[in-house]
């Protein structure tokens, strides 16, 4: 069924306007609540040629492919965002219904297949009303049939309730997919509307009537669509909503009769819907009795799982296996890319004669490639998680057993695990951001993630610790350096909660939401569709963040390795090593020689910030580690190393600590001294000295805007309480 | 009394949502409308949030938004027999 395309598969994926889509390929919208196995039905119907895009205006995915008919016919199939209602407050919510209507930039759609869970139909049934009543062509999957029990829906019931084709399907199994197939080619050609009458109360329908007169002429083609429309604006538009594109005239109107009825429209709407489904629910099943079988077992597994004791026992366990996973199980994978990419290195620089151009080639471009691919397998390997506990139904439970903490901090339980995964790294963190459906949660989790302890922050808390730091004990028997480690931690961790109490109370302010988290039964995760989301998650990375981070990588090469016009081609260009660290980066854009690099641009960019650095105790040269360290943290190691020209001091920092104690002012006195070594530790937690992670924000928000706040917020927080951590600290003597 | 207030297992019946409009739409088109059968099934180990049982499906909630939702409690016979008589209904959870 599922065609493989070259034509559009091999096509970018778009991004705002849907203008491209305007082909002759007719176009098919999945719409349904959440957790109804959409997406899995959009793969089913889609195979392997899905792109991914942006919803015009806000940061929402649009999931798009093409699906072959059995008369041979293309169609372009889009996963519209789950939703329970086509009523809206925001942008984001706004988007299901200006798909199916074919408003703003919408392409208007030729079917809209309405996705249903069979056992849950009570509730998916409100929206399929929505749907029905705009008079829209209509096909009704009824999915999940295989978990639906003995006593399933009757499709023919459904069928004679709305008026339009439904299919019984298993878009998990596979079943029932070449039927919903040729009931949608069946539903382009007849465009069959879907009838149905729902006893609204007079004065509602008055009040609809009155408001019709106000909507755009081509959205009251027919009386049903008018009124259908009047009601979502009584139960949408709002003097505080957030709703984008609405005709002023229908805003007016709407407002204005919402201002004067003293009735309860809100409920009125939904109530005569609910009593709609409330009648005719009893004659979609064949007998009336038992709850499905799946909800009685999961009820059963929950006792246990989100019992107070045994359900967070449990939920460590889980927790600590994931993210030890992100620690320790992508090492191997993530040596095996830096060992391969040192490798290339050689290979290039053994192979050309030394030229700017082999340089470039070998420290620009090839660690530029290196440093994207680095991430991959902490990217794979947490989205291998998150498909898991998606698809098995236990995601749902965490954000349930964690919310209480997480709202504490203006976030709600699903922030969870994208936040934990910061300790391991903030990029694979940000991008799973994506698993929290409003897009004020992802932003507000995503720009505190970079303040979480990473571990590429470890090699650099390594170094100016055990330079800068006796290896005395407190009290006897607390080890000051192991001490300072773990105050660094907790001191990232408050900060980081600190952090998202104020963003998320100014910058990202957002609307107060009510917390709606649904936990689904328990079900086999599936393989497939947890593959294919590892493998949708890193091609999205590596074609939009990869792209920055590479130019980035050979932008830093230029500023750390040029001018270089007094240097004579030097014969022996060190290649530095890729730097192991725990879970660590590929070697980022290393400077070209030791000597070089105080007269490069980056050596002189050092000395130009030194009068900005030294109230913070820094000198210029660790202003250019500072420097270096904006490809990746854990590359100031190496960056100070060449500057005291102490090459390979990432593998082994002890020649580079001796230095740096070493060190002498001008007046003979050390130059680093604890207080200053405390100034750059915390520098360090919490300055933005990533740029993959600006890169990885800039792909998820599709702004510049949010990146570069990110940038100045965290860095400007850094430059504060290491300034008066320096100065105070002076004062105290020390 | 509201929904904040019931203990698990308890059965009531929605009379009212108060709150923001946003909020208690939300609430009612999730089929929380006034007369549905409500069952809290459990609070979450840290106290919040709480799962409901409404119209076959589960639903959780916090405490806060539970608190503007004013409920009534029904008698015995009442919670055994499903309100709408339909599979998925029945506030009985096979216990």
């Amino acid at each position: 069924m599922a065609s493989t395309t070259t034509d559009r598969a091999a096509s970018p994926p778009e991004q705002g306007s849907e203008a491209p889509q305007a082909s002759a390929r007719p176009l098919v919208l999945l719409v349904g609540n959440p957790n109804t196995g959409k997406t899995t039905l959009f793969n089913r119907l889609t195979g392997q040629n899905a792109r991914i895009g942006n919803y015009p205006g806000v940061t929402v995915e649009r999931r798009s492919g093409s699906s072959r008919l059995d008369g041979n016919q293309l169609v372009e199939v889009v996963d519209l965002p789950g939703t329970y209602s086509l009523s809206a407050r925001s942008a984001e919510e706004q988007i299901a219904l200006w798909a199916v209507l074919g408003q703003g930039q919408y392409q208007p759609p030729d079917l809209c297949v309405f996705v249903a869970d069979a056992s849950q139909l009570a509730r998916n049934l409100y929206l399929a009303v929505q749907l029905a009543e705009l008079g829209l062509p209509l096909v009704i999957a009824l999915n999940m049939i295989d978990e639906a029990g003995e006593n399933p829906p009757n499709v023919g019931a459904i069928e004679q309730l709305l008026g339009v084709p439904c299919v019984a399907v298993s878009a998990r199994r596979g079943t029932g997919i070449s039927a919903l197939l040729a009931a949608m080619e069946r539903a382009l050609i007849e465009r069959r509307r879907p009838r149905l009458q729902i006893a609204y109360p007079p004065a509602l329908l008055a009040d609809a009537e009155t408001l019709a007169g106000s909507l755009p002429t081509e959205l009251r083609s027919t009386p049903e669509q008018a009124r259908a429309l009047s009601l979502w604006a009584l139960t949408s538009i709002e003097e505080d909503d957030e709703l984008t594109d609405i005709d002023p005239a229908l805003r007016k109107a709407t407002l204005k009769l919402r201002r004067k009825s003293s009735r309860d429209l809100d409920h009125e709407v939904i109530a005569a819907r609910y009593a709609f489904i409330d009648e005719h629910l009893p004659e979609l099943y064949r007998k009336l009795d038992r709850h499905p079988k799946k909800r009685h077992l999961s009820e059963r597994a929950d006792r246990v799982l989100l019992h107070p004791v045994w359900g967070f026992a449990l939920f460590v366990l889980v927790m600590l296996i994931v993210f030890q996973s992100l620690f320790s199980w992508s090492d191997p994978a993530i040596s095996l890319i830096e060992g391969a990419f040192i490798w290339l290195r050689t290979g290039i620089a053994a192979l050309l004669p030394a030229s700017i151009f082999r340089d470039f080639l070998t420290q620009g471009l090839v660690s530029g490639v290196g440093n994207v691919l680095v991430f991959l397998p902490q990217i794979l390997l947490l989205f291998f998680f998150i498909g898991l506990l998606e698809d098995s139904g236990y995601m749902a439970r965490v954000a349930y057993l964690m919310d209480r903490i997480m709202r504490s901090l203006g976030l709600h339980g699903r922030a969870f695990v994208p936040m934990m995964s910061g300790f391991a790294c903030a990029v694979p963190a940000i991008l799973a951001t994506r698993t929290m459906e409003r897009q004020r949660d992802r932003l507000l989790t995503m720009l505190v993630i970079p303040l979480m302890t990473c571990s590429a922050r470890l090699p650099v808390y390594t170094l100016i610790i055990g330079a800068l730091f006796p290896p005395s004990r407190v009290f006897g028997f607390l080890p000051v350096q192991g001490l300072l480690m773990v105050a660094m931690y907790l001191f990232a961790t408050v900060i980081t909660l600190v952090s998202a109490g104020v963003l998320g109370r100014t910058v990202v302010k957002g609307r107060k939401v009510p917390l709606i988290l649904e936990l689904p039964p328990y079900r086999l995760p599936s393989f497939r569709g947890t593959l294919k989301m590892m493998w949708e998650r890193s091609t999205v990375f590596l074609k939009e963040a990869g792209t920055v981070i590479l130019a980035c990588t050979v932008a830093l090469w230029v500023l750390l390795s040029f001018p270089r016009a007094l240097q004579p081609e030097a014969p022996n260009l060190p290649i530095a090593a890729a730097h192991a660290t725990p879970t660590g980066h590929a070697a980022a854009a290393q400077p070209t020689k030791p000597s070089s690099i105080a007269d490069s641009y980056g050596g002189q960019l050092g000395h130009a910030i030194e009068p900005a650095l030294r109230p913070l105790g820094f000198d210029w040269k660790i202003g250019v580690g500072l420097i270096g360290a904006f490809a990746a943290r854990e590359v100031f190691v190496a960056t100070l190393g060449l500057v005291y020209g102490i090459d390979e001091s990432g593998d082994n920092p002890a020649p580079l600590r001796d230095r740096l104690r070493a060190e002498t002012r001008a007046d003979g006195k050390p130059a680093y001294t604890p207080l200053m070594g405390l100034s750059l530790l915390i520098f360090f937690a919490i300055s933005c000295q990533c740029m993959s992670t600006l890169a990885a924000v800039k792909r998820e928000t599709k702004s510049y805007r949010w990146p570069a706040f990110m940038f100045a917020y965290m860095t400007g927080l850094a430059y504060l309480l290491s300034f008066t951590v320096f100065q105070v600290g002076r004062l105290l003597g020390f | 009394m509201l929904l904040s207030e019931i203990q698990t297992g308890q059965v009531v019946q929605v009379v009212r949502i108060a709150g923001p409009s946003s909020f208690r739409r939300r609430l009612m088109e999730l089929g929380l409308v006034p007369g549905t059968r409500v069952e809290l099934v459990r609070v979450a180990p840290l106290g919040d949030p709480v799962e409901l049982l409404v119209r076959g499906a589960s639903l959780s909630i916090r405490k806060a938004e539970a608190g503007v939702i004013e409920v009534a409690r029904v008698n015995a016979a009442q919670a055994e027999q499903a309100l709408p008589k339909a599979v998925g209904l029945s506030p009985d959870l096979g216990v």
